[in-house]
């Protein structure tokens, strides 16, 4: 991505979202409940939902040792005996690792020579409420130490106040100071009150140069919900139709079970091309999603329902 | 990973049909009627098939006249008894059928989608849950019944012939409002689609359901003519074409049978500038592509503001291409089989002329099964509304465009149909939205969505599409009547005494009458007046009025436009005032009475006056409800007006009946073109000085005398006429029955019966404000 993708806020856009709430919710009850994916098609889902994973540890009590454990999950997330059952010999993996700043050059430590992303969190994860400046070396920071992906936080009292223009600039801001790494932008949608707020910093946060955008935190009172899942994708798609760019999209936040996980896959195919079924634009944020993937996998493997000793934990 | 496994496939997911075929092959895959509380032996059967692949599912036994007549006789007998039951009795029987419904419900899901085509999460995850609800809904109904409506009681035998597209729904649409106000029903199953209903029989049974209470006959359209032609049969429901509908309102012509009659549709789907178009879209595909397009209420019409109509059907374009054509017991699709062959063939020949009209056809590159009755979801563009494929029912997933610029443009547009069933506006606009549903010409609204059903709210037409209200209170009220009977078998024809005509009395000045027309006295086309009699002593004349004065009358009628838009309190000021200006001519009023009919004058114009007053103080207060339906939001049930009303009046009591008709039509909103008594006319001709000095914009109301049958027969095929209430002969009520169908207009005919006017208990008097409007629903999901 180059820092030339960025574009000029246009207000009258921004303000000219139109969100039908019920509408929004309709569709998302009635989509999960259009599409079944059984037996053989819902393995290779629940593989490609692994590869889609952004295998996340954002606590207190992170150490290096817990990075080092979750780097080496996310190098082999699933037993190989199941995959061998499964009749899997590709190798798969989580599509990146993300943890806080300070554990960034924990991360690459693990990782190695592996080809797997480590993201980082930055400008004050999880509420953005510290100086511009702060924020601005903290990705600096990040980078330096090995991240090549950023999952910055917006400042959610610009959306509430409709400071639209001073959003717009921070995400510039963020962007240029990534280059040529990966910017995911969280909108903290549970923070934002209305679904119309939700669209309308998608779209900031896309004309700034965002590469993703995320939903949440996983610290907000509520995280991804399908409905706001929705009208980022929306968003997205109309998007790419006025300047050819394809942003990806990041659910994070509550996602815990693997039902949960096809229903946000399903979304995305039945609202999408194809093509945004890549880990280059679409990828799920969770920390004990993984464990229920496994199960399930185990599952198909054996026939019978597994338990949560028998992988290897996160 | 390989290519493969990053495809993300959906596979197959098939509901398995193991148990509802069992089902069937414990019955032998034949079915007779059920009859009396049990089935009868499979005779002279047809064959149902699955029209997804073809496959035979069962026999079905042909309804024949004794068939039909012994379910009759049963439901006749199951009546005393059903209809005497203890409303907590008749509850539980309901209750009862609403829970097996719901414990047999994934194989009556199954079962449909087998009969009929349609996708299994249709079934399961909408028809079947609403059938269930229906029952549920109901049991309540019978429950309270006696609180809600103390002066109702039950019809007695109810007719009843559903159509294929939701089978088993359209059984709950029509049973459990009958039964839950105590009648018994005989019901005819479409003979495509009647597996669910002989399921539902079992059901029945389970229940304990009384003998006779319920009976469902198979058959085709044959049977059906059984059941409508049944003389012991008080009522006939039917969910159909309307072509099937003109039929049955035709039938029952002259017969004192109510119906109720829920038809075809062309429905406009609204999209303006300023909505959420993403959620438009989906709405779009729940509109015409739910159920195959096999729905009345599809929007078939999709009017998109002109500005955003490119943006708008590439979106939609895209959308076409995700949908799923395929196995209905695959639970990932969304369109499945057309239910019949003919069907297929006749979505296949419109689309054909349309094309041949002019439309371009835009079909998505999916796969379509080799085997079956299947088509394609299709989008027609460059439609007009001067091209027939817009203005006829296609019954299919078929969808044409139509730009408009204004809201006043979309509104003329969507009314622009002999078809008034449903509507969906799509605005972000809130002042918008609640503008254009009460304009657009249907039963059923949805604002920012679609294809809503509830129990609690009455579905059902304007127009050509029906009338009736299936659903909530409105449509329980269909399957009620009037305990006080306001008839009178023997029309009191008392003579004509005169005895207060003075002899000697100088000469009064001449007086001429004339018609009252768009608000001005007018001559009679004819140029003729009719000399008025009273002892063979001649008391004056009237114009005779001719089809032309009829034409002129309903044509102001219909384009007034101040009083229908006038507030209920105005209108009620204006009543009210009319009943001042009376007051002051009660004398003249009285002695013309007295002149004519030699009965108590002065009385009689009391009762007027009090009859006005009565009506205009219902005026602001006759009012809508708001349904608890299971969203959240709420739907509106607005009263609106017919619009235009024509009332041919009865001659007893000729100025009581006149201002009992006349201002319970005009308390409501509609406009009036009234016929005076042939016989007694004068006093109500004497009316529109009244009328002209009481602020009624002109047009509001429109007297024209003369030949009572000949001007109702030209009124009862006028177009433009919304209802007409005949009190003349019996022959005559036939005839207005029979003519009403040209539009369907709504009749209330007497049956040559006189109503006893003076002193009418207050539900008769209700029931003429019931007659003055009809109820749409208007469904408005909110949340931010």
């Amino acid at each position: 991505m180059s820092q030339s993708q960025q574009f000029d806020l246009d207000i009258n856009l921004i303000l000219s979202q139109k969100v039908n709430l019920s509408a929004v919710e309709r569709r998302c009850e009635s989509i999960i409940k259009r599409r079944s994916v059984k037996k053989k098609s819902q393995v290779e889902w629940l593989l490609n939902t692994i590869e889609f994973m952004d295998l996340t540890t954002l606590a207190g009590d992170d150490t290096p040792g817990r990075v080092s454990r979750l780097c080496h999950k996310a190098l082999n997330p699933v037993r190989k005996d199941i995959l061998n059952d499964l009749g899997i010999s590709d190798h798969i993996s989580a599509a990146a690792v993300c943890v806080y700043p300070n554990l960034v050059k924990e991360a690459k430590l693990s990782i190695g020579k592996y080809k797997i992303p480590i993201a980082s969190v930055a400008t004050g994860f999880p509420t953005g409420q510290i100086p511009e400046s702060i924020k601005i070396s903290e990705i600096k920071a990040a980078i330096r130490d090995g991240a090549r992906e950023i999952d910055v936080v917006i400042n959610r009292d610009k959306v509430l106040t409709g400071k639209w223009k001073a959003l717009y600039e921070d995400i510039k801001q963020y962007k240029t100071v990534c280059g040529q790494n990966h910017l995911k932008v969280i909108i903290g949608a549970g923070d934002l009150g209305t679904l119309r707020n939700v669209v309308k910093a998608s779209w900031v946060s896309m004309m700034a140069g965002a590469d993703f955008i995320k939903t949440s935190t996983g610290k907000e009172p509520t995280n991804a919900t399908l409905p706001v899942s929705l009208v980022m994708i929306r968003a997205i798609r109309d998007f790419y139709d006025l300047t050819g760019k394809k942003i990806g999209f990041k659910a994070a936040g509550g996602i815990s079970k693997s039902k949960q996980a096809i229903n946000y896959l399903i979304l995305m195919r039945e609202e999408f091309d194809n093509d945004w079924l890549n880990k280059n634009l679409f990828r799920i944020g969770a920390s004990s999603l993984l464990a229920d993937v496994e199960r399930q996998l185990e599952h198909h493997s054996t026939g019978s329902y597994s338990a949560d000793n028998r992988h290897p934990i996160v | 990973m390989n290519k493969d496994i990053r495809e993300m496939n959906y596979g197959p997911s098939l509901e398995s049909s193991e148990l509802a075929l069992k089902w069937l092959s414990k019955n032998n895959n034949k079915f007779g009627h059920f009859i009396n509380g049990k089935m009868t032996t499979p005779i002279n059967t047809f064959e149902t098939i699955n029209p997804a692949n073809l496959d035979i599912l069962a026999s079905i036994s042909k309804g024949s006249l004794s068939d039909v007549n012994n379910a009759v006789k049963s439901a006749k007998v199951a009546f005393k008894n059903w209809k005497n039951l203890k409303p907590f009795e008749r509850s539980k029987y309901l209750y009862a059928l609403a829970r097996l419904i719901q414990k047999n419900s994934r194989i009556l899901a199954v079962l449909e989608t087998l009969d009929n085509g349609k996708p299994i999460r249709e079934t399961r995850d909408l028809d079947i849950p609403l059938v269930a609800r229906h029952f549920y809904h109901h049991a309540g109904w019978a429950e309270i019944l006696k609180d809600k409506f103390p002066k109702k009681e039950p019809l007695g035998v109810i007719g009843q012939i559903i159509p294929w597209n939701f089978p088993l729904l359209m059984l709950s649409w029509k049973i459990a409002p009958a039964l839950a106000a105590g009648n018994t029903v005989v019901l005819k199953p479409a003979e495509t689609s009647p597996l669910t209903a002989m399921f539902f029989a079992e059901l029945c049974i389970e229940a304990q359901i009384p003998p006779g209470v319920v009976n469902i006959v198979n058959g085709d359209g044959e049977t059906g003519a059984f059941i409508v032609k049944n003389k012991q049969i008080s009522k006939i429901a039917f969910t159909g074409s309307t072509e099937v509908g003109r039929l049955i309102r035709k039938e029952t012509a002259g017969k004192d049978k109510k119906i109720s009659l829920e038809l075809g549709g062309k429905s406009a789907f609204i999209v303006f500038e300023d909505s959420d178009l993403d959620s438009a879209i989906e709405g779009v595909v729940d509109s015409i592509w739910f159920n195959q397009g096999e729905v009345c209420c599809a929007g078939s019409r999709l009017l998109v503001q002109e500005g955003i109509q490119n943006k708008f059907i590439t979106k939609l374009k895209r959308r076409m291409s995700k949908l799923r054509l395929g196995n209905p017991l695959d639970k990932s699709t969304d369109i499945g089989a057309i239910n019949s062959l003919q069907q297929l063939k006749k979505i296949k020949s419109i689309v054909a002329s349309g094309s041949k009209e002019g439309a371009n056809i835009y079909q998505p590159k999916i796969e379509i099964p080799k085997k079956g009755f299947f088509y394609p979801p299709t989008l027609l563009e460059n439609t007009h509304q001067s091209m027939n494929i817009c203005q006829t029912e296609i019954f299919g997933p078929v969808l044409s465009v139509i730009p408009f610029r204004t809201p006043k443009e979309a509104v003329s547009i969507a009314n622009n149909s002999r078809y008034g069933l449903s509507s969906s506006i799509w605005t972000e606009n809130i002042n918008l939205g609640l503008d254009i549903a009460p304009k657009i010409k249907a039963g059923v609204v949805w604002i920012n969505s679609t294809n809503l059903f509830d129990a609690s709210a009455g579905f059902g037409g304007y127009r050509e599409s029906g009338f009736g209200r299936e659903g909530g209170e409105e449509g329980l009220l269909d399957y009620l009547n009037e305990s006080s009977k306001p008839l009178i078998s023997v029309q009191k024809q008392k003579k004509n005494k005169n005895k207060k005509i003075e002899k000697n009395k100088p000469k009064t000045i001449d007086r001429t009458r004339k018609l009252f027309i768009g608000g001005l006295q007018k001559r009679s086309d004819s140029g003729y007046d009719k000399h008025i009699y009273s002892s063979n002593k001649l008391i004056g004349q009237v114009p005779l009025g001719n089809r032309k004065d009829i034409r002129d009358a309903v044509e102001s009628a219909s384009n007034e436009s101040k009083w229908r838009s006038m507030t209920a309190h105005a209108r009620a000021q204006v009543l009210y005032y009319a009943a001042e200006n009376l007051d002051l001519r009660k004398d003249e009023f009285a002695q013309t009475i007295q002149l004519m009919t030699g009965e108590n004058g002065k009385d009689e114009v009391d009762q007027a006056l009090e009859n006005i007053f009565y009506f205009a103080s219902w005026a602001d207060k006759f009012e809508g409800t708001i349904h608890n339906v299971p969203i959240r939001g709420v739907s509106l049930a607005m009263k609106e007006p017919l619009g235009v009303i024509a009332i041919v009046c009865p001659d007893n009591n000729p100025l009581l009946s006149f201002i009992h008709l006349v201002f319970s039509a005009l308390c409501m909103g509609n406009t009036v073109v009234v016929v005076p008594s042939e016989k007694h006319p004068l006093c109500a001709i004497d009316m529109y000085q009244i009328f002209e000095t009481s602020d009624f914009p002109p047009g509001a109301i429109n007297i024209v005398t003369g030949n009572r049958d000949e001007l109702s027969e030209t009124l009862s095929k006028h177009m433009q006429v919304d209802g007409i209430w005949y009190f003349g002969s019996k022959d005559g009520s036939k005839k207005i029955e029979e003519n009403s169908n040209s539009n369907l207009k709504q009749t209330w005919v007497n049956n040559g019966l006189s109503y006893s006017w003076v002193d009418l208990p207050k539900e008769i008097k209700m029931k003429s404000l019931q007659k003055s409007i009809q109820i749409k629903n208007i469904w408005i999901p909110y949340g931010e």
